[in-house]
């Protein structure tokens, strides 16, 4: 925890520096933080409320989170892959009042508040502010780089009929901090919803004196990538924005032009960016790795293209916040971070990480899903570790959780689908190691008849798991096999799967 | 050693036709359209992405019997479908 932490979003917005010359650059529009500072950018008073914040373009959220913190009551991000089928029952868990959208992506929205988010408008142009925020007498609205051509995104505040809202004030909102909740990502059955507070959020972020000027290739919705942009914001940087829509050599490119100094994404997202030919035009001074195991050959071969940066991955979750930094250039982390005194307490668990911290998820909104923490407030990750010499290793996921590409499948719900394919008699997904997204979800099935045609069945299990699953949940390779190793209680043996795991 | 090397040598172009079928495989299966294989293809401009790549490198390992990436001494990551193919071809003894 920082010393002192953030009362809102906004307010720290506006306590940082040199906020005329730090943007937030999106695809579609670039903002600068004085002009969202000053504006309230939502169409509709949603103090007190629980909001659900759904747009296409991530740049929107931001705008949003900034708005909205410390206003509303709850604040619950969608990550760009949450699909509409899932939606009620999210809805349903967060007990949601209000739906905050961009341009792009309205929302059905009946018996709810609908609120619109719109670009601030420039404090240097003297456009009339669409939202304007109580007390702040300068115009607002996008800057004069928003109408980039062939871009998603059309600028919003010429389009927008103006209805003047309550302007929120500082103060009033609602007396708890905002409650910020976020997806665990890739669960099965319904998402599950974590819980957190600003000051949490931004417990590991120390204000910089040299501007920087962050990139992410996470999300901004995401944990990783909101961390980014939270630094951003309360740290004294600025941040170029992807978007869902844009290509990778797009925002390589954008990132490269705009002078990004710090970058960071998941060691997926680095083996991408090294393997395109816009990332040489990168000259980052800090790259950072989290959300997935850092290994040797991604840290050395970063070092060789980026010799001027310091190359850390960080262990994080979207559960127990941001743990850990490991700066040496080594892959795994220092035994002596265990046991330590500190902001962030680490302890080993039969084999397990658990982390103890002011930064971890508050708990699940789910009412049926276990307590996040222990009695004595370690919350356990869940992630493997095996001591080797003086240094703890990532070796895999104790429930068997998939991380490809930060992205975790769990092997159950692949399994489902799979065995509902009437020649199938059981089948048991595992992880197997993968140098380019980390792992890959794998199948081992078993067939109820064995005369049955293999080629056959297996395409038609890979179209039923691409008709019902993500891309990357469905089986990189299917095999088929007589049996499938049980547990003396009759349990598929996960543990028995050759250790092919990897990890978050 | 020098069995090896020769080996190695004559399964050059085994190597490279491997590796294209692979790529032409991958993406059928995957649904992707597939631009021309030529040397100078960027790969990530080849209609495939991270985890088609994943699947390219797992199924190679399985029949080629190696994983260039895992085994490379130097840290790599081709660029180019040609820089891809070498990479398999002077896989180290």
């Amino acid at each position: 925890m920082s010393a002192d932490p953030p009362e809102t979003l906004r307010a720290a917005l506006a306590a940082s520096t040199r906020l005329d010359a730090r943007w937030l650059y999106g695809a579609s529009a670039d903002v600068r933080l004085a002009d969202l500072a000053a504006s309230a950018c939502l169409d509709a008073d949603l103090t007190g409320r629980s909001v659900l914040l759904r747009v296409a373009d991530p740049l929107y959220a931001a705008l949003a989170l900034v708005a909205l913190d410390g206003v509303a009551r709850r604040i619950v991000l969608c990550p760009p892959d949450l699909t509409d089928e899932a939606l009620p029952g999210v809805m349903a868990t967060a007990g949601i009042e209000a739906i905050a959208f961009d341009e792009s992506a309205p929302v059905e929205a009946a018996g709810l508040i609908a609120a619109r988010i719109a670009l601030p408008s420039p404090s240097s142009q003297a456009h009339h502010d669409p939202f304007p925020l109580a007390g702040k007498g300068q115009g607002m609205g996008v800057s004069a780089q928003a109408a980039k051509v062939g871009r998603g995104c059309k600028p919003a505040n010429t389009e927008l009929a103006p209805p003047p809202p309550p302007p929120p004030r500082r103060g009033e909102g609602s007396p708890k901090p905002t409650e910020w909740v976020m997806f665990t990502s890739g669960t099965s059955g319904p998402p599950k919803l974590v819980t957190h507070t600003l000051a949490g959020l931004t417990g590991a972020i120390r204000p910089s004196d040299d501007a920087p000027i962050w990139g992410t290739f996470y999300d901004i919705r995401r944990y990783g990538g909101l961390q980014i942009l939270l630094r951003a914001l309360v740290g004294g940087g600025s941040l170029v924005v992807g978007a869902p829509a844009e290509p990778f050599a797009d925002y390589l490119t954008r990132a490269a032009r705009l002078g990004v100094t710090h970058l960071t994404g998941t060691p997926s997202h680095w083996r991408r960016a090294l393997m395109s030919l816009e990332s040489r035009a990168l000259n980052p001074a800090y790259v950072r790795l989290s959300g997935e195991i850092a290994d040797q050959a991604v840290l050395d071969a970063l070092k060789a293209r980026f010799p001027r940066a310091p190359i850390g991955h960080a262990y994080a979750s979207t559960e127990a916040g941001v743990g850990f930094e490991v700066n040496d250039g080594l892959e795994g982390f220092p035994a002596e971070f265990v046991g330590r005194p500190g902001a962030v307490e680490l302890k080993i668990v039969d084999g397990a990480l658990a982390l103890r911290s002011g930064r971890t998820a508050g708990g699940y909104l789910n009412t049926d899903a276990p307590a996040l923490d222990g009695a004595d407030g370690f919350v356990d990750s869940g992630d493997m570790v095996e001591l080797r010499g003086a240094r703890y290793h990532f070796v895999g996921r104790r429930n068997g959780v998939i991380n490809v590409g930060g992205l975790k499948a769990h092997p159950e719900e692949i399994e489902a689908v799979i065995n509902r394919h009437p020649a199938v008699r059981a089948s048991l997904v595992k992880s197997r190691k993968s140098p380019i997204t980390g792992a890959i979800a794998i199948a081992d099935v078993v067939l109820a008849d064995a005369g049955a045609d293999e080629g056959a069945v297996r395409a038609e299990i890979i179209e039923a798991c691409r008709r019902e699953l993500a891309p990357f949940k469905t089986p990189a390779m299917i095999r088929f096999v007589a049996a499938l190793p049980m547990t003396a209680g009759g349990k598929l043996d996960r543990a028995a799967a050759p250790k092919e795991t990897a990890v978050a | 050693m020098l069995a090896v090397k020769e080996a190695q040598q004559e399964a050059g172009p085994g190597v490279r036709e491997t590796v294209l079928a692979k790529f032409r495989e991958v993406a059928g299966a995957q649904g992707k359209t597939l631009g021309p294989l030529t040397d100078a293809l960027v790969l990530l401009e080849s209609g495939l992405d991270s985890l088609c790549f994943a699947i390219i490198v797992a199924t190679l390992e399985d029949e080629l019997g190696y994983d260039p990436f895992t085994e490379a001494e130097d840290v790599y990551f081709p660029v180019t479908l040609g820089d891809f193919i070498r990479f398999y071809e002077r896989r180290p003894a």
